[in-house]
């Protein structure tokens, strides 16, 4: 583990994040979002992102930031698109510039998990009769049918924390847990937004909810206070 | 015609619904008129609300000037903070609902057909949907009420004899409550248990595309 994984900048954190790469978001339906390093992101200009995310409807202010940027190809939610005329995501995908996959929230949930965790995939008892189970493995476990789910790998996780040590420990706030601690440990370098940033110990381990082995990279927040 | 007669309006819908919950169960509230039942529980009834977001034993929508950035629904609406709430990943907000965990879940449909199966995700003329949380919710949850108005815009009955939209469940739901009819989806069709005040059970069969059984106590709308 490296002594440090504080960078200096949102900017920084997000360099090396590469055209084509797979990137996992924090957030729901755009509150609780890891809103700076997106922003850096689209900033960076890279192309060919496949974005796996809650919901983009609210979310205006982040994955349209990279959307309207030309930096997405894919994107896998199970809330792509918003409501009404001029959906950007929406247009996007009837032209054929966006392909966009729809996976139910829980079955999206449980995929990562099953990557972070080594799990070669899950049978859930969810979309079975459905356009969601078509192609897929069917088995009956325990007399329940259930559907095959394989796991699902990022290459960058971008997170949204209240408080790190800068060994990546992290402590959220409210329901900013739910979305961001789900998809932290899928990806092969995550990179977690943060509030504040403090030293080691001054986190009680009885408190620590992201154990800092599955955070690979610390920025703060924009406009962020030390410590 | 009575399909110009006079409907309950959505308030009234949540308020019938907020009477299904049991005292102590654990309640898990869709976007839409859904949303609303949360205003009609009372507070002797202690109904836990969960949220896929990650929150249980959450209060019913904030008030305007009380709202919490880091306390929101799945839909992104802000939550009252109530003692005994509970903050978790996603992951066990899912392991919850397919688990079992989950009583009752009140959802909004497009259709929904006799036997109950539930399409609520995809309108098939806009041939894109957003499935959230509801495919977990309607194969997880142990009850799955579903609230919404009888009739869409154009006038077709939404309780179908069958659902020919996309389904997100197969012979999910338990009971359908619009703003025309409280009724029963069950193996041998749907069951017509109430009719709003001022319809007959003629009358709720003529703007329901779905074969009513008409048994022959069907009672009133009760709020």
């Amino acid at each position: 583990m490296a002594s440090s994984k504080l960078y200096d900048s949102a900017a920084a954190a997000v360099a090396d994040i590469h055209d084509s790469a797979t990137v996992l978001l924090g957030g729901v339906s755009g509150t609780n979002a890891p809103t700076a390093l997106v922003s850096a992101l689209a900033d960076r200009q890279v192309r060919g992102l496949t974005c796996v995310c809650d919901s983009t409807y609210y979310g205006a202010e982040v994955l349209h930031r990279l959307v309207a940027a030309g930096c997405v190809s894919r994107i896998i939610s199970p809330a792509p698109f918003g409501s009404g005329q001029g959906d950007m995501v929406h247009e996007l995908w009837r032209s054929g510039d966006l392909a966009i996959e729809v996976v139910p929230w829980g079955t999206l949930a449980e995929r990562m998990r099953s990557a972070g965790a080594g799990i070669g995939g899950v049978f859930l008892p969810v979309g079975i009769g459905t356009r969601f189970a078509e192609g897929k493995e069917i088995r009956e476990v325990n007399g329940v049918e259930c559907v095959f789910e394989p796991p699902l790998r990022g290459d960058f996780a971008l997170i949204r924390a209240n408080r790190a040590d800068s060994v990546g420990n992290l402590v959220y706030e409210g329901a900013q847990r739910g979305w961001n601690s789900a998809v932290v440990s899928a990806a092969r370098i995550a990179i977690a937004e943060v509030d504040h940033v403090v030293e080691p110990g001054d986190i009680d381990p009885e408190q620590v909810i992201t154990p800092g082995i599955f955070v690979n990279r610390i920025a703060r927040a924009s406009s962020a206070p030390i410590g | 015609m009575s399909a110009d007669k006079e409907r309950l309006d959505r308030a009234i819908i949540a308020m019938r619904v907020a009477r299904e919950l049991p005292a102590g169960s654990c309640v898990n509230l869709g976007i839409g008129i859904p949303t609303l039942v949360s205003m009609f529980v009372d507070d002797e009834s202690v109904v836990f609300y969960h949220s896929e977001s990650g929150v249980l034993n959450c209060g019913p929508l904030a008030e305007e000037g009380e709202e919490d950035i880091d306390l929101i629904n799945a839909g992104g609406q802000f939550l009252q903070s109530v003692p005994g709430m509970a903050y978790f990943s996603s992951v066990d907000a899912f392991a919850m609902i397919r688990g079992g965990h989950v009583d009752v879940t009140v959802l909004g449909a497009h259709q929904v057909s006799a036997n109950g199966d539930l399409a609520n995700w995809m309108l098939p003329e806009r041939g894109v949907g957003n499935i959230g949380g509801a495919m977990d919710l309607a194969a997880g949850a142990d009850k799955v009420i579903v609230a919404m108005e009888h009739n869409d815009r154009s006038g077709n009955s939404k309780v179908v004899q069958e659902c020919d939209f996309p389904l997100t469940g197969r012979g999910c739901v338990s009971l359908v409550v619009t703003d025309v009819a409280v009724m029963e989806p069950t193996p041998d069709g749907m069951v017509l248990r109430e009719a709003a005040p001022g319809w007959t059970p003629a009358e709720v069969q003529e703007v329901t595309d779905a074969r009513l059984i008409i048994p022959d106590n069907v009672a009133e709308y009760e709020v």
